[in-house]
């Protein structure tokens, strides 16, 4: 019962043809590479199908049929046949055939190979984070990959630590993150979204929670997107708790590790500069949101074992907290 | 077996049968453990952010259980009937070398003790209890695993009883590789061993040649982790990936290193069962032999996501889709043995016939991510999970627990009861699937594996609470195997020489067999001995009194004090204690000296 109960949940699944309640399923693609692999996926998937059922079949056929009954012959004590091993060893290679050319066809399409326009970004995977530049617009940011509709976007994958692997699947297959190499991706997204993934290689305590999100933006909202993202950001109003916020910034640890640009240049820890404008915080994990800033400025290692944004010592008070995450997300 | 009684024959015995029993219940008890670990994996996930154990004790039980389950569960389990059986199915009194084989089996429990120590002696690392187990994966990815990114001791255990192992695995491979070849009774052709014993062979001679390469993969990361080479580390210029490659090398040999026994096993249990012989003997030996070789050529298919580039993973693809074709032919030459038989519905026909249905299903699976750009969706996610469990316990433990109902007159003289058997076998058979069906889809909706939580939002909670729901079914199938275990102690119906018909040589003599095998060693003259062939009538078994007196070998102390010395030597490395070296050395070669040089005599 259960396992037809998971095959209606499927059908029910692949109809509704959204990505509303599944955003990191890989059956909805949202890209010409994701729609390649699932293609060949589901391609694969029925031939599996069809030599499931006429296997098994054969199987419960034999052990139904042949059952022992008292007063039965015994059995005729046959040792093989030649052309019947010829044949069941043919069938397979022949049904491989029709599922290798397919996929050797789908290895070279996506292979990583982008044309000349192609949007650039690289990505580097760190524990517990992934960081996104862009080099030709000279643009850092982190967790949130922003990019455009119907362009190619290239990625350059790389780590500064232990392995990742950098997985979007409504937009396309994993490529680990290794350090000392550069692996290579690219995809064009052809629905405007917002669209999660997360580290797909084992890399220590808090690998569960190096999540991500990628926006794919109208060309337009991506233009408006990356015009405030290469602005400074706006200083606090005097006055306000966001400035009593960026002193404190500037007077704690915060600086060692993090950029906000006008202010500190650190770079353990992603850039800050707008992280106000992102959705999320600590990698995927929050809705960026106040309390859970100021939990997360509080005690990071208690929401993501092994984090290296340490408890700040002396603590910070709660109104210094309070202070600081109102600026943080005043950084728009 | 030996009249002796008492603790000191058991640690001093090279009776392969005795030895097989220890192999059986040490790795059943590995099996427990991780069975155990599995049910805490599975507990911590049933719903999503779940907090039953921290990120950091998730990560140790996931990597225990993985090595616990290769290393110490199916590998030995399948060695429990390399030992107690394949003498048997040859017509020989022993193995070639009796006190290597003790020595085996010491070397494999003490480095499963030393394995599983980590749980507890966090303590003596300054850590807390649950602190310094192995945290790595069963894996153990390079760089993660350098002493940079995890200093304390978890990975050195995880090496260090790895390396081990290793001497346990590769002692025991050239152990059964001399006497299969050399300790055949008269008669006994190659191509008229039993499957199992076929079966056996070529996993030897995979393990004597992918156990070098993880040791060598091992020794470079001691290094590291021990000495500041740079074997694995990209800023002195070498590569992480030559771990994986060297990991994957021996990895792939090692999954058919565990399915193949399984294959045998379950290549003799049909054939008795449907009063049939095996369909296409010649073909199902060489399609194994070849899936031995062909398992060599296709460890990158571990690696599609590394991004090797479109020609290897196009080479590789076509390797792995390659190797399907002798593994269907296997399929399809069981069904064939099935078809025209009588077939009795026995709870070890039940086993073997499961392991093929699910066989099938982890075989389909396989097939779809042996294509590249299908892969790089589901490697590293529970689909993936899904595919190992078809073939490692839908496969490989369905196979086992065959052997296990098959052979256990043979082992223990008494039979276990077959009812007890069919409700195990159901349970377990519900249980596997509601376990693992599930984890296609949780795959396939985005969750990756080795995750210690996972949010709400993916959509695949229900799916998750359903797969925990069948591992705790399983686990009722295995109390009910043990009740059945247990209860056939006393009450279980004695076993004649051959409660099943089988054809093999193992039929012929008592249940258990006495020390000596063979009252008078027989003689071969077909490739089914026991049964009625169309040249030839059944073979006359050995009369039950010995016509002349035989002689049996004592039992001896040095394999067990030779394997000592390893352990300490370990630990050595794990305390960084120089001294300690030289008294596992001394261990270690004062048990080999004296071995070498005891007279081998009652």
């Amino acid at each position: 019962m259960p396992r037809i109960r998971l095959w209606l949940a499927t059908a029910a699944l692949a109809m509704s043809g959204c990505g509303g309640p599944f955003p990191q399923s890989t059956l909805h693609p949202r890209s010409d590479f994701a729609r390649g692999t699932d293609a060949l996926f589901t391609d694969i998937f029925w031939w599996a199908a069809a030599v499931f059922v006429v296997v098994e079949l054969m199987l419960l056929v034999a052990i139904v049929r042949f059952r022992h009954r008292e007063g039965r012959a015994a059995p005729r004590p046959t040792h093989g046949h030649t052309l019947m091993e010829i044949g069941w060893t043919l069938a397979p290679a022949v049904i491989l055939v029709f599922v290798a050319v397919p996929t050797v066809r789908t290895i070279f399409a996506t292979a990583g190979e982008a044309p000349a326009d192609a949007l650039k970004v690289d990505v580097i995977g760190h524990q517990w984070w992934w960081e996104f530049r862009y080099p030709e617009l000279a643009l850092v940011t982190a967790n949130e990959l922003h990019v455009p509709l119907g362009r190619v976007v290239q990625l350059s994958i790389t780590s500064a630590d232990v392995i990742h692997s950098f997985w979007a699947p409504p937009l396309g297959g994993k490529r680990d993150a290794i350090p000392g190499h550069m692996t290579r991706i690219a995809f064009r997204p052809d629905s405007v979204g917002d669209y999660s993934g997360q580290c797909a290689e084992f890399c220590g305590a808090s690998h569960a929670n190096m999540r991500l999100r990628v926006i794919v933006d109208s060309d337009s909202g991506f233009g408006r997107w990356a015009t405030v993202q290469l602005a400074g950001p706006a200083a606090p109003a005097p006055g306000t708790l966001a400035e009593r916020g960026r002193a404190v910034f500037a007077r704690s640890a915060c600086i060692g590790c993090h950029t906000i640009q006008g202010v500190s240049p650190g770079v353990i820890g992603p850039n800050l500069t707008h992280v106000g404008s992102r959705t999320t915080i600590a990698s995927g994990l929050f809705p960026n949101d106040s309390a859970h800033l100021a939990r997360w400025i509080a005690d990071a290692p208690s929401l993501k074992p092994g984090s290296l944004m340490t408890r700040m010592q002396p603590p910070l008070t709660d109104a210094d907290i309070a202070a600081l995450g109102a600026y943080l997300q005043s950084l728009k | 077996m030996s009249e002796a009684r008492g603790l000191k024959s058991w640690l001093t015995t090279t009776d392969h049968k005795r030895i097989g029993l220890l192999y059986f219940w040490t790795a059943f008890s590995f099996f427990l453990v991780g069975g155990l670990e599995a049910l805490l994996i599975r507990a911590q996930l049933a719903q999503p952010d779940g907090h039953l154990v921290s990120a950091e004790t998730y990560n140790q039980l996931f990597t225990m259980h993985g090595t616990t389950m290769v290393f110490l569960a199916l590998m030995p389990l399948s060695a429990s009937f390399f030992n107690y059986i394949v003498p048997l199915q040859i017509g020989a009194r022993d193995v070639a070398f009796p006190r290597l084989n003790a020595f085996s089996y010491w070397v494999f429990l003490l480095g499963g003790l030393f394995l599983n120590a980590s749980w507890f002696v966090g303590p003596l690392f300054r850590a807390g209890m649950l602190n310094v187990a192995p945290d790595g994966g069963w894996f153990g990815y390079a760089n993660l695993t350098e002493r940079q990114y995890s200093p304390g001791p978890n990975i050195d255990f995880w090496l260090l009883g790895l390396q081990i192992l290793g001497i346990s695995s590769l002692a025991a491979g050239f152990n059964f590789i001399v006497t299969i070849l050399n300790l055949r009774a008269p008669g006994m052709k190659l191509m008229r061993l039993p499957t199992f014993t076929w079966m056996t062979l070529v996993t030897q001679f995979l393990i004597i040649t992918a156990f070098p390469v993880i040791t060598v993969g091992l020794v470079f990361l001691m290094f590291d982790r021990f000495f500041g080479a740079h074997f694995y580390v990209h800023e002195a210029g070498a590569t992480p990936i030559l771990w994986q490659h060297l990991f994957w090398l021996f990895g792939h040999p090692e999954v058919y290193i565990l399915i193949l026994p399984a294959m045998g096993i379950v290549s003799d249990v049909l054939p008795t069962f449907a009063r049939k012989p095996l369909f296409g003997y010649t073909v199902v030996v060489y399609s194994g032999i070849l899936i031995g070789f062909m398992g060599w050529g296709v460890w990158s298919h571990h690696m599609f996501s590394v991004g090797l580039g479109p020609i290897a993973d196009s080479v590789f693809a076509a390797t792995t889709m390659l190797i399907a074709v002798p593994t269907g032919v296997k399929i399809f030459n069981w069904i064939a043995t099935l078809w025209g038989g009588a077939i009795r519905g026995t709870t070890a026909l039940h086993f073997a016939v499961g392991f093929i249905a699910m066989f099938i299903i982890g075989g389909l699976s396989g097939v779809t991510h042996a294509s590249p750009p299908a892969d790089l969706q589901q490697t590293d996610t529970y689909y993936v999970v899904a595919h190992i469990h078809y073939v490692l316990f839908g496969g490989t433990i369905l196979g086992l627990f065959a052997g296990i109902y098959y052979w256990w007159p043979k082992m223990t003289g008494r039979l276990l009861s077959e009812p007890l058997g069919k409700w195990h076998f159901w349970l377990q058979f519900i249980g596997m699937n509601l376990a693992f069906f599930p984890m296609h889809f949780i795959g396939l909706l985005g969750m990756p594996r080795r995750i210690y939580t996972y949010s709400a939002d993916l959509g695949v909670s229900d799916l998750n609470l359903a797969s925990t729901a069948g591992a705790f079914l399983i686990a009722v199938a295995i109390l009910v195997f043990l009740y059945n275990v247990w209860r056939t102690r006393r009450h279980g119906q004695p076993a004649s020489n051959d409660p099943w018909g089988g054809a093999s040589l193992e039929w012929s003599i008592p249940s258990p067999p006495p020390v000596y095998n063979f009252s008078v060693i027989p003689t071969v003259t077909s490739r089914l001995p026991r049964w009625r062939t169309e040249l030839h009538g059944p073979m006359q078994d050995p009369p039950a009194v010995p016509p002349a007196p035989i002689h049996v070998p004592g039992g001896s102390w040095w394999p067990l004090v030779a394997a000592l010395g390893l352990p300490v030597m370990a630990l050595a490395a794990l305390t960084h204690t120089l001294w300690i070296v030289f008294v596992g050395a001394a261990l270690l070669l004062v048990g080999i000296y004296r071995w070498a040089f005891e007279p081998f005599e009652v």
